[in-house]
């Protein structure tokens, strides 16, 4: 079965949308109700068999890379202001078929926010590469 | 300890206790705890009966599971518990087994993790390791199966079609771990060829062998794929070519042919030439044209083309590919397959294009490092030119 990585976003997708602010005006029961619906998710996928990973991230993060021989790696702390997008965490999960990818996808989209509303937060979902190679 | 004898028991003693009454997933509950402890115990004191040892535990946990169950758990399980129609006494319990455990109810991941965890014997942690999952839902997914499966009848045969292509599945989609599930869907298929005169079943076996017996030739000494006309052909094992040829010889020779005993069949051409150059390309493609006409698979005329280009020549070979985009569109061996060919036409440019795209479209990073190493190297002989 092919496994899937369902990208949770604090920022980013199609239409930009920014969860993060909505975030900080919720109330303590709204945090509840919308942690508690990712702890749900979690067991579900568990349950169902489909469930391999979930993860989620600090919000800043540091960019580094080589900084040539003999020389300190180059590290740049964030914020990065103009970061388009800004990964939050991921589920990933291991499945039928893309479609039940996408449906899981929009289910954790579904998670309650503001007044119990869905968040509608955007998913990306990237399927995991495997080393055999495909049926023919 | 004999794990091979261990692993051949287990669907055997799943059997008496069903026989007995026991539900199919109470009973291989109870026989895999009996199996973690014979791995535990067997190293030091290695039983005289070995099965009568399972059948034993397994009974003695059977009594600890129906204690321990709560009373929600068994309320579902008296629905299940209805006197299965047990096999007769002298069928095999093995093959019953199989054809629970590949139910058509099932889906095809779940099928096949039963079928190798109560027909193989295998433990749930090394079919997590097998499929690169986490080993609680491994035991998820298998005590859901389990669960679809319990009501069905016993007695009932699945459909044979779903069996075969549920062993083909374990054949070809074990990743790492410590078990070869590659040799496990061989033995599990030599059980059922042993019992059964369906040709497609000889067909399915001969295909193993005749594949498995190129395992030391597919990857080079980095993990590299090698194609099947770079492979070293002394390191294929002739033995199981051998076999394979037998059995399906054996089969043809019964003249209901199918896919199965198709595709054994070209694999046999393949492993029959002493050099890629000696292949017998026409017979070959002989075979795809049946193929094509029985199953209509638009992946099967993609691998005919592949042939009509070897018989024909790699232009004949890019027409054969003509209204294929339209059933299988986005397919990255479409691209590889008419890279191929357009290199071999010499059109080194089209092919290096092709060869990317298909790099791009691959979902296995060994097939994109092929891929993309093909792009490279046309793209470096263009410039040396």
């Amino acid at each position: 079965m092919p496994k899937y990585l369902l990208l949770k976003h604090y920022r980013g997708g199609p239409d930009q949308l920014d969860i993060d602010v909505p975030f900080v005006e919720w109330t303590p029961e709204e945090i509840d109700a919308h942690m508690a619906f990712q702890h749900d998710i979690a067991r579900v996928l568990q349950e169902n068999g489909e469930f391999v990973d979930a993860q989620a991230l600090t919000r800043e993060g540091t960019w580094v890379r080589y900084g040539g021989p003999d020389a300190a790696p180059v590290v740049t702390d964030g914020p990065f202001a103009e970061a388009k997008e800004v990964v939050a965490g991921w589920f990933m999960v291991d499945v039928e078929s893309k479609e039940r990818a996408y449906e899981v996808a929009a289910w954790v989209s579904s998670a309650p926010g503001k007044d119990g509303q869905p968040i509608h937060e955007w998913l990306q979902v990237r399927q995991v590469m495997e080393d055999r190679p495909e049926e023919s | 300890m004999n794990e091979a004898l261990l692993r051949t028991l287990v669907p055997q003693v799943i059997g008496v206790l069903v026989r007995r009454g026991t539900t199919f997933a109470t009973a291989e509950d109870a026989v895999q705890e009996a199996l973690l402890e014979a791995h535990r115990t067997w190293s030091d004191r290695p039983p005289d009966d070995p099965r009568g040892w399972l059948v034993t535990v397994a009974q003695r946990r059977l009594v600890d599971i129906v204690r321990s169950e709560s009373s929600r758990r068994r309320r579902e399980e008296t629905a299940a518990l209805e006197p299965p129609q047990g096999p007769t006494e002298h069928g095999d319990d093995t093959l019953l087994l199989l054809f629970l455990c590949c139910h058509p109810s099932l889906t095809p991941a779940s099928a096949v993790a039963l079928t190798l965890r109560a027909v193989g014997g295998l433990t749930t942690r090394e079919i997590a390791e097998a499929f690169l999952v986490p080993e609680a839902t491994m035991a998820q997914r298998i005590s859901r199966a389990k669960r679809a499966v319990s009501g069905q009848d016993f007695s009932t045969p699945a459909d044979i079609a779903v069996v075969l292509r549920v062993l083909y599945l374990v054949f070809n989609e074990g990743y790492a771990g410590r078990v070869d599930l590659a040799a496990e869907a061989i033995r599990l298929t030599r059980l059922l060829a042993g019992e059964s005169a369906e040709p497609e079943v000889a067909g399915l076996l001969a295909l193993m062998l005749l594949h498995h017996a190129r395992r030391d030739a597919r990857r080079d000494e980095h993990g590299a794929l090698v194609t099947l006309d770079e492979q070293d052909r002394s390191l294929w094992h002739t033995d199981e070519i051998a076999e394979g040829v037998r059995i399906l010889s054996a089969a043809l020779a019964r003249e209901r042919s199918g896919e199965y005993q198709m595709q054994a069949a070209i694999a046999a051409l393949h492993d029959d030439a002493p050099a890629a150059a000696e292949t017998d390309w026409v017979q070959i493609l002989a075979w795809y044209d049946d193929m094509v006409v029985l199953t209509g698979n638009p992946l099967v005329a993609l691998s005919r083309a592949v042939a009509v280009g070897e018989v024909d020549g790699p232009l004949a070979g890019l027409r054969a590919l003509d209204g294929l985009d339209a059933a299988l569109g986005e397919h990255h061996r479409l691209d590889a397959v008419r890279a191929h060919l357009q290199e071999r036409a010499g059109r080194d440019e089209e092919a290096h294009a092709s060869y990317l795209r298909a790099a791009r479209r691959t979902t296995s990073t060994a097939e994109r490092d092929h891929l993309t190493k093909k792009a490279a190297l046309l793209r470096s002989r263009s410039r040396t030119r």
